[in-house]
């Protein structure tokens, strides 16, 4: 009966360890979950404030600019009907992609400002010249669809 | 006429899959020698049409045939010869192909090691084997044949990825794929064990340097493939969590907990129904990993619902594999004996909770990996799960795993004391605490992470000590030659629990203590690091075989004393017009220094990013020590005794040969 009792607890031990596990890992997860907007989404307002996401589309022709010192970039991001501005320290986070072009997709991951600027801490562009990143490609899809419906 | 050969051997070799996985498995179940017999020759035959298939994919490639579409599309008439090989297995079609050539090498190795199994296990073995083969021979028929012509066929080919141009192409994915294949054989031998209802220690004995094989070319894989990605992705770091690098890490988590839960049911008995789920786990992982990587399901789930043949084909096929293993499973396990009981405090008890968090650490990556394709494909908005997730949830489960990566192998089997072992054991916990109190104040400031890996290394290092010096403490006589005598089992052990201590002592210092400068440079600019102090001599024009590149000069000196010199460069691809950067580093024992080019800004005058990177080499170098471990036990000699024992004496009866392995 005693080894019985001890294999319950044993158990019982096991069972409340995974479910903390389980806890902290959901936690974690749900406060490490980065969602992604459009540029029409971030002009609407939906774009959260206060924490980190993802916004794609493709850079504006023209729109890159460089500090004098070369370590900070400002280029703008459309989704062919709202943009948004973005800002990226390269100094704090590197050089930009291969792969950044203007007139190319590109998504990039950060917050926004207090004026409504976008500063990002990673730029992703696509992996090689037929790819555009899916993210990138979804907010023109969103913008050519909510286009159309417009014309209607 | 070549990829049509191809072709036709693929064929060839499906037909022999159908008869390798259909009668020796039917002939087990009624007991059919002739049918049985069936396994070993039909494996070997399948083997060979296989290899031709592969060998006319390559020759394809090795001749610039762009009539190919496979070939057109990757490959390129000024790429050098060795990535016109390795661009054979550089697209989807033809990695596949490479993963059954694999499935087909494993069998044949099957076939010649398994001389003292039972014969109907070795035809089980063999025939699941045979199955698993069917379905990718089908898929690669059905659906993504890497023999389709184009016409009119084009003057030249789109190149191949300049990513994938590196020596790392050339080893990585066949290491990494010996290493997914490899668990297919641990598989089979578990589905072998549910279709006879047979579960003994013999079973996992067999099973057990299988897996270690495999589990050491994955280590391998993986090692190769983050050296790789530090090399050629010039961020400079060395691993991203990306779900490529997932897909490879979760079979790996799924084939360590496996190999230490093999341990306890060879030695004990014990966890044989777990031991079983594992072996199916790290497989359907296998399978996970390869398609997720394969299919193009993670660059765009869309792109892969256009496809929808392809798609659906693997998805039926991992829902056959798993939900036809897990059935049995349920079926089978019923049966099965549950083996020896062991106390709270035992060998046992320590490798379950190994398992237990190793396991619950495979379902964070797999979360992490898999919930944003789910999101994606159900139309839910886009997701993605970042570096942070995985840091913050992946540290602090394993970390306890790594602790007990240093009491486990000190506790007796069945029964141990905590008391005694806490006697033995609080000399090594405190200097080890203590150094990682101390240590991080010498090396550069105290940081808490650095702390609890070097507390944690330090403690597995010691541990491993005491388990040689307690091994060693009753051999008579020399010492030396004891140490000789330890069996390689023992060794393998030790050495793999070294190794992690040291890729963790690793992970935890670079993470801890590494540096970074992005800087715009002119000629004759400087830039310090860690004392390094790196001058800019300008960019000169470069050409390579099928690249142009501009090559940047930066002399190095320390403490005003020349050092070495970094050539970083930044190539456009030919074919492709793909840019692409080149990282140099200077390696070393305690630190690696690391510049590349970012934008060029004017004439001459380029962004740089330079890092220093202290002890990031010893996370690679625990990679060797971490195969070096697995292949010593996987050639222990009680496993070529086993062999040999079998091979000598006439075939016994079966449960005679069950008796004999468990004696």
């Amino acid at each position: 009966m005693k080894s019985r009792n001890k294999k319950l607890l044993a158990i019982g031990l096991l069972v409340v360890g995974l479910a903390i596990i389980a806890m902290l890992v959901m936690n974690a997860f749900k406060k490490n979950l980065v969602f992604f907007f459009t540029p029409t989404q971030v002009a609407a307002g939906e774009a959260p404030k206060e924490r980190a996401f993802r916004i794609g589309g493709l850079v504006v022709d023209g729109s890159l600019k460089r500090s004098p010192d070369g370590m900070q970039t400002t280029f703008v991001v459309t989704d062919t009907a709202k943009s948004v501005e973005v800002q990226y320290s390269n100094k704090e986070y590197g050089p930009l992609p291969d792969l950044f072009k203007e007139g190319k997709g590109v998504v990039a991951e950060g917050r926004l400002t207090g004026t409504g600027t976008f500063a990002a801490t990673q730029v992703l562009a696509k992996h090689d010249e037929n790819y555009m990143p899916p993210e990138a490609a979804h907010a023109l899809e969103q913008a050519a669809k909510a286009q159309t419906t417009l014309a209607q | 006429m070549i990829p049509e050969l191809g072709q036709f051997a693929l064929i060839l070799a499906l037909l022999l899959a159908l008869a390798q996985g259909i009668l020796p498995i039917y002939g087990a179940h009624r007991g059919n020698a002739t049918l049985m017999a069936v396994a070993r020759p039909a494996a070997q035959g399948q083997f060979v049409f296989v290899a031709i298939a592969f060998g006319c994919l390559a020759y394809s490639f090795l001749t610039n045939d762009f009539t190919v579409e496979n070939v057109a599309r990757n490959s390129f008439s000024q790429l050098p010869l060795i990535y016109r090989f390795t661009a054979t297995w550089g697209s989807h079609e033809g990695s596949i192909l490479l993963w059954t050539l694999v499935l087909a090498f494993w069998t044949v190795a099957v076939t010649v090691f398994s001389r003292h199994l039972p014969e109907d296990m070795a035809a089980r073995v063999i025939g699941v084997m045979g199955l698993v083969s069917v379905g990718f021979l089908a898929f690669i028929l059905v659906t993504s044949s890497p023999f389709t012509r184009i016409f009119p066929a084009p003057m030249d080919g789109n190149d191949m990825n300049p990513l994938l141009q590196d020596p790392g192409m050339v080893f990585h994915p066949p290491m990494l794929y010996m290493g997914y294949v490899g668990f297919s054989v641990a598989f089979a031998f578990a589905i072998a064990a549910l279709l006879s209802g047979r579960f003994d220690a013999a079973w996992a004995r067999w099973s057990r340097p299988w897996t270690t094989v495999a589990w050491v070319f994955l280590t391998i894989g993986i090692t190769a493939g983050s050296w790789w990605a530090y090399n050629e992705l010039g961020w400079g770091g060395w691993w991203f969590w990306d779900p490529t690098e997932n897909a490879s890490f979760i079979p790996w988590l799924a084939g360590t907990a496996l190999i230490h839960s093999l341990a306890a049911t060879e030695k004990r008995g014990a966890f044989k129904g777990w031991t079983v789920l594992l072996a199916i786990l790290a497989f359907s992982m296998s399978l996970l990993g390869t398609f997720l990587v394969r299919s193009g399901v993670l660059s765009s789930v869309h792109a892969f619902a256009t496809d929808p043949t392809r798609g659906i084909f693997i998805l039926g096929f991992l829902g056959v594999v798993i939900g036809g293993s897990l059935v049995l499973y349920a079926v089978r396990v019923p049966k099965m004996e549950s083996g020896g009981s062991f106390s709270w405090f035992s060998r046992e008890s320590m490798l379950l909770v190994n398992n237990v968090v190793v396991v619950a650490a495979l379902g964070s990556v797999l979360l992490g990996t898999l919930y944003p394709l789910f999101m994606d494909a159900l139309g839910m908005g886009k997701i993605s799960v970042g570096p942070p997730y995985f840091n913050s949830v992946f540290v602090p489960l394993i970390a306890p795993a790594m602790f007990l990566a240093g009491v486990g192998p000190l506790v007796r089997w069945k029964q141990a004391s905590l008391p005694d072992l806490a006697k033995r054991l609080r000399i090594a916990f405190f200097v080890a605490v203590a150094s990682a109190l101390l240590l991080p104040l010498i090396a550069g400031g105290f940081n808490w992470m650095a702390s609890v890996g070097i507390a944690l290394s330090l403690w597995i290092v010691f541990t491993v000590m005491i388990g040689f010096v307690e091994r060693l403490k009753h051999e008579p006589g020399s010492k030396l030659a004891a140490l000789r005598k330890l069996p390689r089992g023992f060794w393998g052990m030790q050495l793999g629990h070294f190794g992690l201590a040291w890729v963790v002592a690793g992970i935890a210092l670079v993470s801890a203590y590494e540096t970074e400068r992005n800087v715009k440079m002119n000629v004759g600019d400087n830039v310090e690091i860690a004392g390094y102090t790196l001058t800019f001599q300008g960019v000169e024009m470069h050409d390579g075989p099928n690249y142009k590149a501009a090559r940047g000069t930066l002399d190095v000196s320390k403490g005003g004393k020349p050092a070495f010199v970094l050539h970083p460069e930044k190539r456009i691809y030919n074919a492709s017009g793909m840019p692409m950067t080149e990282a140099a580093i200077n390696y070393g024992f305690s630190r690696d220094v690391y510049a590349a080019l970012g934008e060029e800004l004017g004439p001459n005058e380029w962004t740089v990013r330079v890092f220093h990177k202290p002890f990031i080499g010893w996370i690679w170098a625990a990679g060797i020590f971490l195969a070096l471990g697995g292949v010593l036990a996987a050639f222990d000699r009680r496993y070529r005794i086993a062999m040999k024992k079998a091979s000598t004496e006439p075939a016994p009866a079966k449960g005679a040969a069950v008796e004999g392995a468990k004696a």
